[in-house]
C-alpha cells in the first residue's frame, strides 16, 4: 500500500429511521466521531457535526429542530445559534462570527439510515 | 355646481373656526392658487383646535399642542376674525353681521358652528361647579374649580358625570385624572348605550369600576341643590336619593348650533341640524352646512369623521370638481386610558339575516362581537370592548369579505390574522382624514418616510383621534418589511401572536398539539422561542407530562431531559428540598449518590443540593436512587416553581412569631411543578427580620403577630426589585388563596419570560388594581383561576418518578443511538479541592492529569 492511496467513502448503516423521533435529534457515535442525526417532518434524515463550534460542547443533536423562513434548522441547546441542517450553515449567529456544522450525505433506504461516511485514516 | 357659479365663487365666509372649518379651509387651498378670499368668524378667542383630543389639556398636555396647523390660515388669502361670532345672516345682501357690528359680504357661505353641549334641564343645572366639556375654556374653568374647590375644602372632590356616553367616560377619566372620587349616572340601563349591546355595555363596566370609577345605571338626575355658600352640593334623583357632590359635569349630548339657520330661515331638521344635500348645500344654494351643524338624511352626527368628508365635498366643490357626501360612518371607539372600547358599522345587526360571532374572555376583561352577512363572509360591523387594536382594521373592512376564519379576527389583541399588511390599497384606513392603504404605502415607498410618526406627519393618518394608529402601523411595518426593515412584535417569525396572545388563542381553541396549533395560528415548524414558549402554555392548559407525545420535542434540552445543561454537555441534578428542610438521612443519600457517580457537589442559592457533571446516560440512574429515597424533581430547569425559601422561624427562633419552615414546605409542595411564563420563587421570613430575604422573590411572604404579609413582584437577578405589599394579616388559607390567585392570574396574562416584577408593574391599576381581581373579584374570574389552581395541585406527579416508570421516555436518555451506553468521549475533567471540575481548554490541550469519563467514579 501506497500513502497516495485515495480514501475512501461508503455508504454505512447507522440505524433505523423508527430510532429517531420526528423533530428531536439524536446523537450517533462513529469511528469516534459524534453525529447529530436529526428526522424532519417530511421524512428526511440529516446528518450533521454534534460539536457545537461555539461552546466546543458535543450537543447538536440536543437542540430545538425547526424551521427558518423555508429553511430546515436546529438550534445549540447552549448558546442559542442555529444553523440550516441541509448545508451546516450558521443561519443565526446571536452576534458572533458565523460559524458552520460540517454535514454527511444521509439516505434512507428500506427503514435504515445510511450515512456516506469517509473512514478517518 | 356650474362653471359659471364657481368662477362667481370668489369671497367664501366661514362661521365658526373649529375642526371642519379649519378642514374646509385647508382642502380650499391646499395645491391651487385660485384667488379666493376666505374669511374665518370665529367665536372662541383662539385659532382652531383639536377638540377631539380636548381631555390632554387635563392629562398633562398644553392648549398649545392641540392647536390645529397654523399655515393654513397663514395663507395671505385667508382672513380669520376670532373672538367675534356672527350675529346674523342677511341673505338678501348676502352678508354676515357680527358681534362687534362688521358686516362680511359673501359670494358663498359655509357654516360650520358645530354643536353646543346640552345641560340637563332641571333645577341648579347652572350652579357654580357644574360645567360642560366642550370647549378648552370648560376644561380650563373645569381644572381652576376643582383645584380651587379642594383647596377650599381641604379634601379630594366628589364628582358626578351625568351621562354615560363616550364623552361621559373620558370626562370621567379626565375628572379622575384630577383627583376627584367620581361616579357616572347614566339614564338608560347600560353605558355607551348608543354604541354598545347588553353583554359589551356589562363588560365595560366592570371594566370602568376596575378603573376606580363608580357607576349609577338607570338613574335619573332630577335636582342639584347648592350648599350655603351657592356651590353645588347634592344631586337628587328619581327614586328620593341623594348624593353628595362638589363638582358635576353634565355629558348628556350636543345639539347642533342651528340658531343663526333658523333665523335666516333656512332648512332645519326638526330635531336640530341644517338641512343639506349631498353637495352639502343648504335650502339656499349660496350656503353650505358642514360638520356638525349639519344634518344630513334626517340627522346629525358629533364626529368628527363626517365632518371632514363633508368639508372635502364643499371644498372641492367651490374649487370646480365633483364630489358628494355619501353619508356616516358612526364608527367610534373610546379614548380613555386603560379601557378599550369601539364598535363600528353595523354594531346592533340590524340588516336582516345579520349573524354575529362572539368571543368573552373574562379573564381579560374582553369582549368582541363581529356581525356578518346572513353567509357569514361579509363583515357588517361589530363590537370590541377590552381590547379594540383590531379596531382601525376591522373598520376598514366592513363591506368586505372577512377571507377566512372569522373567529380569528375575535383572538386578543389584533388576532391571528389580524389585517393589515394585504388590505387592499383602496381600503380606508384612516376615516378623519381619508387616507387609503394605499397612500401609506407609497409614503412608505415614494416619500421614504421610516416609520408611522413619518408617515403621519406626510399623510395626516392617525393624525385625529387615533384609532387607526395600530393599524397604520402594520402597514408601515409591513411595508418596511418589505423594503428589508425589520419591524415586529412578533413572538418569532413562526407567530404573530404575543404569549399572551397565543396562550389564549390555545385556550380558546382546545387545540392540544403543536402541530395544530402551528397551522392554525402560525406558519412553519417553529424554532427555539415559539416551541418551549407553546410547551408552557400546554402544559398549564392540558397539565400532561413534560414528555407526552409530539410535545416532548418543543422543550428545550433543560426540560426534555429534566436537567439542568451544564457548559460541556454534561447537566446538574437538583432534587426538591422543600422549603430548604432536608432529614440528615436525605442528606446522606445525597452524598452517596454524587460520591459514587462522581458528581461535583454545591449548596444552591436557592437552599438546596446541586450535583454537576451527570451524563446523558446517567440521569435515569441517578434519579431511581433519588426517586427510591423519597426525593422529586426541583424543577431547576424549568420555567416553573423553583424553591421557597424559608428562615427557620417560630420553631427555633427567639423571634419567630410565626412557622415560617411550615409555611414554605406546604407552598413549596402546592406549586411544585406549576408551569410560567418564567420561573416563580417564594420566600418566608418567621419575622421583619426578614432573614429569608422574601421580599427579593415572586412572592414573599413575612410573618407579623397579626398574620402573613403577603408581598408581591420581587426579584434578585439582572434588574433587582422588592416585592410590593399587596396584603397584610391574611391567615394561612387566605395567605394561600390569594397567592393560588396571583400566580394563575399572571400565568395567564404574562408574556413569555416575563417575571412576575415587570409584570406587576405594567399592570393596569398597579397594586390595587391587582388587589381589586384578587380579592373583590373584580374581572369575575376567581372562580376559574381558583379552579386552574385545583387542576394543578390534582394533576401533579412526579415528572422523574413518572419518566422512570415509561421505558419509551427512557430511550431519549441514551448518549448514542448506536451505542446507548457509551459515554460522550470528550468529557475531561481534572480535581480541585477535593472534587473535579471539566477542564479547560488548556489543559486539554497540555494533556496532562486529565480524568476522561471511561475511568471509574473516583475522577
Ligand atoms: C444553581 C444556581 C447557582 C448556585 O449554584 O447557587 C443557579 C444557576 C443558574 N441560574 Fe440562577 N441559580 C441559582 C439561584 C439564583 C438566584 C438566588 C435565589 O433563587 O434565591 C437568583 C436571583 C433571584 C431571582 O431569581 O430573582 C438567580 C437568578 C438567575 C437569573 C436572573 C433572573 C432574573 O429575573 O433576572 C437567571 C437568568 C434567567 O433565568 O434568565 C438565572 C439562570 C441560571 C442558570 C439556569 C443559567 C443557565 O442557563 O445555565 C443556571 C443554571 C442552573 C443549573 O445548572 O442548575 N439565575 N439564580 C442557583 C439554583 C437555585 C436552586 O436551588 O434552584
Ligand atoms: C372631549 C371631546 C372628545 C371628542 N372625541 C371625539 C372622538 O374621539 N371622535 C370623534 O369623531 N369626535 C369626537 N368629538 C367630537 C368632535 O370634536 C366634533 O365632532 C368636531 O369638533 C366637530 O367639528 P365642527 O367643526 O363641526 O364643530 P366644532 O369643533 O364644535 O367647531 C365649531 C366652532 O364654531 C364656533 N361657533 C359656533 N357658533 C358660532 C357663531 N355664531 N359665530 C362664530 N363661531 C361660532 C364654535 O365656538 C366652535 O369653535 C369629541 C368632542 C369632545 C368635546
Ligand atoms: S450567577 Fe451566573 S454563573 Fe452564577 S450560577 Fe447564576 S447564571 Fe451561573
Ligand atoms: S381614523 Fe381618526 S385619526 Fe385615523
Amino acid at each position: 500500500m501506497t500513502l497516495d492511496l485515495p480514501r475512501t467513502a461508503t455508504w454505512r448503516r447507522v440505524c433505523a429511521v423508527a430510532d429517531l423521533e420526528i423533530e428531536r435529534g439524536r446523537a450517533a457515535l462513529l469511528d469516534g466521531i459524534q453525529v447529530a442525526l436529526v428526522l424532519t417532518r417530511d421524512g428526511s434524515v440529516y446528518a450533521v457535526d454534534n460539536r457545537d463550534p461555539y461552546s466546543g460542547a458535543h450537543v447538536i443533536s440536543r437542540g430545538i429542530v425547526g424551521t427558518r423562513g423555508s429553511i430546515p434548522t436546529i438550534a445549540s441547546p447552549m448558546y442559542k445559534q442555529s444553523w440550516d441542517l441541509r448545508s451546516g450553515v450558521c443561519v443565526e449567529s446571536q452576534g458572533k462570527e458565523p460559524r458552520p456544522l460540517r454535514t454527511w450525505l444521509v439516505d434512507v433506504r428500506g427503514g435504515d439510515v445510511m450515512i456516506f461516511w469517509e473512514a478517518t485514516p | 355646481m356650474t362653471a359659471s357659479t364657481h368662477t362667481a365663487t370668489r369671497r367664501l365666509v366661514v362661521v365658526g373656526a373649529g375642526m371642519v372649518a379649519h378642514r374646509f379651509v385647508e382642502s380650499l387651498l391646499d395645491g391651487t392658487d385660485e384667488a379666493f378670499q376666505v374669511t374665518v368668524l370665529g367665536e372662541e378667542g383662539r385659532a382652531p383646535y383639536d377638540r377631539v383630543a380636548l381631555t390632554s389639556v387635563l392629562t398633562g398636555g398644553t392648549v398649545a399642542g392641540l392647536t390645529l396647523d397654523e399655515d393654513v390660515f397663514a395663507d395671505p388669502r385667508v382672513h380669520f376674525a376670532p373672538a367675534d361670532p356672527v350675529r346674523m345672516i342677511d341673505r338678501d345682501a348676502r352678508e354676515v353681521v357680527t358681534m362687534s357690528g362688521e358686516r362680511h359680504p359673501y359670494d358663498h357661505l359655509v357654516l360650520a358652528t358645530g354643536s353646543y353641549a346640552a345641560r340637563l334641564a332641571v333645577d341648579g343645572f347652572d350652579l357654580p361647579g357644574c360645567f360642560v366639556y366642550r370647549t378648552v375654556d370648560d376644561v380650563e374653568g373645569l381644572a381652576a374649580f376643582v383645584a380651587a374647590r379642594s383647596a377650599q375644602l381641604g379634601r379630594p372632590l366628589t364628582g358626578y358625570v351625568v351621562g354615560g356616553g363616550l364623552l361621559g367616560l373620558e370626562a370621567a377619566g379626565a375628572l379622575q385624572g384630577l383627583d376627584v372620587e367620581c361616579t357616572i349616572v347614566q339614564s338608560s340601563d347600560r353605558l355607551m348605550s348608543a354604541q354598545l349591546d347588553a353583554p359589551s355595555g356589562g363588560m365595560l363596566r366592570r371594566l370602568i369600576a376596575a378603573r376606580g370609577i363608580a357607576v349609577r345605571t338607570e338613574t335619573i338626575t332630577t335636582c342639584l341643590r347648592p350648599d350655603q355658600s351657592g356651590q353645588i352640593a347634592q344631586l337628587e334623583f328619581r327614586d328620593g336619593s341623594t348624593a353628595p357632590a362638589d363638582v358635576v359635569v353634565f355629558t348628556v349630548g350636543v345639539r347642533p348650533r342651528d340658531q343663526l339657520a333658523r333665523d335666516a330661515q333656512l332648512e332645519c331638521d326638526p330635531r336640530g341640524g341644517v338641512r343639506i344635500d349631498a353637495t352639502c348645500v343648504t335650502s339656499d344654494a349660496h350656503i353650505s352646512a358642514i360638520g356638525e351643524v349639519a344634518s344630513f338624511d334626517g340627522a346629525s352626527v358629533g364626529l368628527v369623521a363626517p365632518g371632514y368628508a363633508m368639508a372635502e365635498v364643499a371644498a372641492r366643490r367651490l374649487r370646480g370638481g365633483e364630489a358628494s357626501f355619501g353619508g356616516y360612518d358612526l364608527s367610534t371607539k373610546l379614548k380613555l386610558s386603560g379601557v378599550d372600547v369601539a364598535s363600528f358599522g353595523d354594531a346592533f345587526a340590524t340588516t336582516p339575516g345579520a349573524l354575529d360571532v362572539t368571543y368573552a374572555d373574562p379573564v381579560a376583561g374582553v369582549y368582541k362581537k363581529l356581525v356578518l352577512s346572513d353567509d357569514a363572509k361579509t363583515l357588517l360591523g361589530g363590537i370590541l370592548v377590552g381590547d379594540a387594536s383590531a379596531y382601525g382594521a376591522l373598520r376598514a373592512l366592513v363591506g368586505a369579505e372577512l377571507g377566512g376564519d372569522p373567529a380569528a379576527y375575535l383572538l386578543p389583541e389584533g388576532g391571528v390574522a389580524a389585517p393589515g399588511g394585504d388590505l387592499p390599497d383602496e381600503a380606508v384606513v384612516c376615516s378623519c382624514s381619508s387616507v387609503t392603504a394605499g397612500r401609506i404605502r407609497s409614503a412608505v415607498h415614494d416619500d421614504g418616510c421610516a416609520d408611522a410618526a413619518a408617515v403621519k406627519a406626510c399623510t395626516k393618518a392617525g393624525a385625529t383621534c387615533g384609532s387607526c394608529s395600530a393599524l397604520v402601523g402594520r402597514i408601515v411595518g409591513a411595508e418596511l418589511t418589505k423594503l428589508g426593515r425589520e419591524v415586529s412584535n412578533a413572538l418569532c417569525e413562526h407567530f404573530d401572536l404575543s404569549r399572551r396572545q397565543l396562550f389564549d388563542a390555545v385556550r380558546v381553541s382546545g387545540l392540544t398539539t403543536f402541530s395544530a396549533v402551528i397551522e392554525r395560528f402560525g406558519r412553519g415548524r417553529g424554532c427555539d422561542i415559539c416551541k418551549p414558549a407553546l410547551a408552557s402554555i400546554l402544559a398549564v392548559l392540558t397539565g400532561t407530562h413534560v414528555l407526552d407525545g409530539e410535545n416532548a420535542t418543543l422543550q428545550d434540552t433543560n426540560d426534555h431531559v429534566m436537567a439542568n445543561l451544564q457548559k460541556d454537555g454534561t447537566y446538574s441534578v437538583v432534587p426538591r428540598m422543600p422549603g430548604g428542610e432536608v432529614t440528615p438521612d436525605g442528606l446522606i443519600v445525597i452524598g452517596e449518590i454524587a460520591r459514587d457517580f462522581g458528581l461535583y457537589t454545591k449548596i444552591t442559592g436557592g437552599q438546596r443540593v446541586d450535583m454537576f457533571g451527570a451524563r446523558l446516560e446517567q440521569l435515569p440512574d441517578i434519579w431511581r436512587r433519588l426517586v427510591d429515597a423519597g426525593f422529586e424533581s426541583g424543577h431547576a430547569y424549568g420555567k416553573s416553581l423553583r424553591t421557597v425559601k424559608s428562615c427557620v422561624g417560630s420553631t427555633w427562633c427567639r423571634y419567630g412569631v410565626l412557622d415560617s419552615v411550615g409555611m414554605a414546605v406546604t407552598l413549596e409542595l402546592r406549586y411544585r411543578g406549576l408551569r410560567a411564563p418564567h420561573k416563580l420563587k417564594l420566600g418566608v421570613s418567621g419575622c421583619a427580620r426578614e432573614c429569608a430575604e422574601a421580599r427579593s422573590k415572586d412572592a414573599g411572604i413575612i410573618a407579623t403577630e397579626a398574620g402573613w404579609n403577603l408581598y408581591v413582584g420581587g426579584n434578585g437577578g439582572f434588574t433587582p426589585r422588592h416585592a410590593q405589599l399587596l396584603a397584610e394579616g391574611l391567615d394561612d388559607d387566605a395567605l394561600i388563596t390569594a397567592i393560588d390567585r396571583y400566580f394563575m392570574y399572571y400565568i395567564r396574562t404574562a408574556d413569555r419570560l416575563q417575571r412576575t416584577a415587570p409584570w406587576v408593574e405594567a399592570l393596569d391599576g398597579g397594586m390595587a388594581g391587582l388587589r381589586e381581581v384578587i380579592f373583590d373579584d373584580s374581572l369575575g374570574i376567581c372562580g376559574d383561576l381558583d379552579a386552574a389552581m385545583a387542576r394543578h395541585i390534582d394533576g401533579y406527579e412526579d415528572e422523574w418518578a413518572a419518566t422512570l416508570a415509561d421505558p419509551e421516555k427512557l430511550r431519549r436518555f441514551e448518549s448514542f443511538v448506536n451505542a446507548p451506553t457509551t459515554p460522550d468521549p470528550s468529557l475531561g475533567y481534572v480535581p480541585e479541592r477535593g472534587q473535579v471540575r471539566p477542564a479547560t481548554a488548556d489543559e486539554r490541550d497540555a494533556g496532562v492529569l486529565i480524568a476522561g469519563t471511561t475511568l471509574e467514579v473516583r475522577r
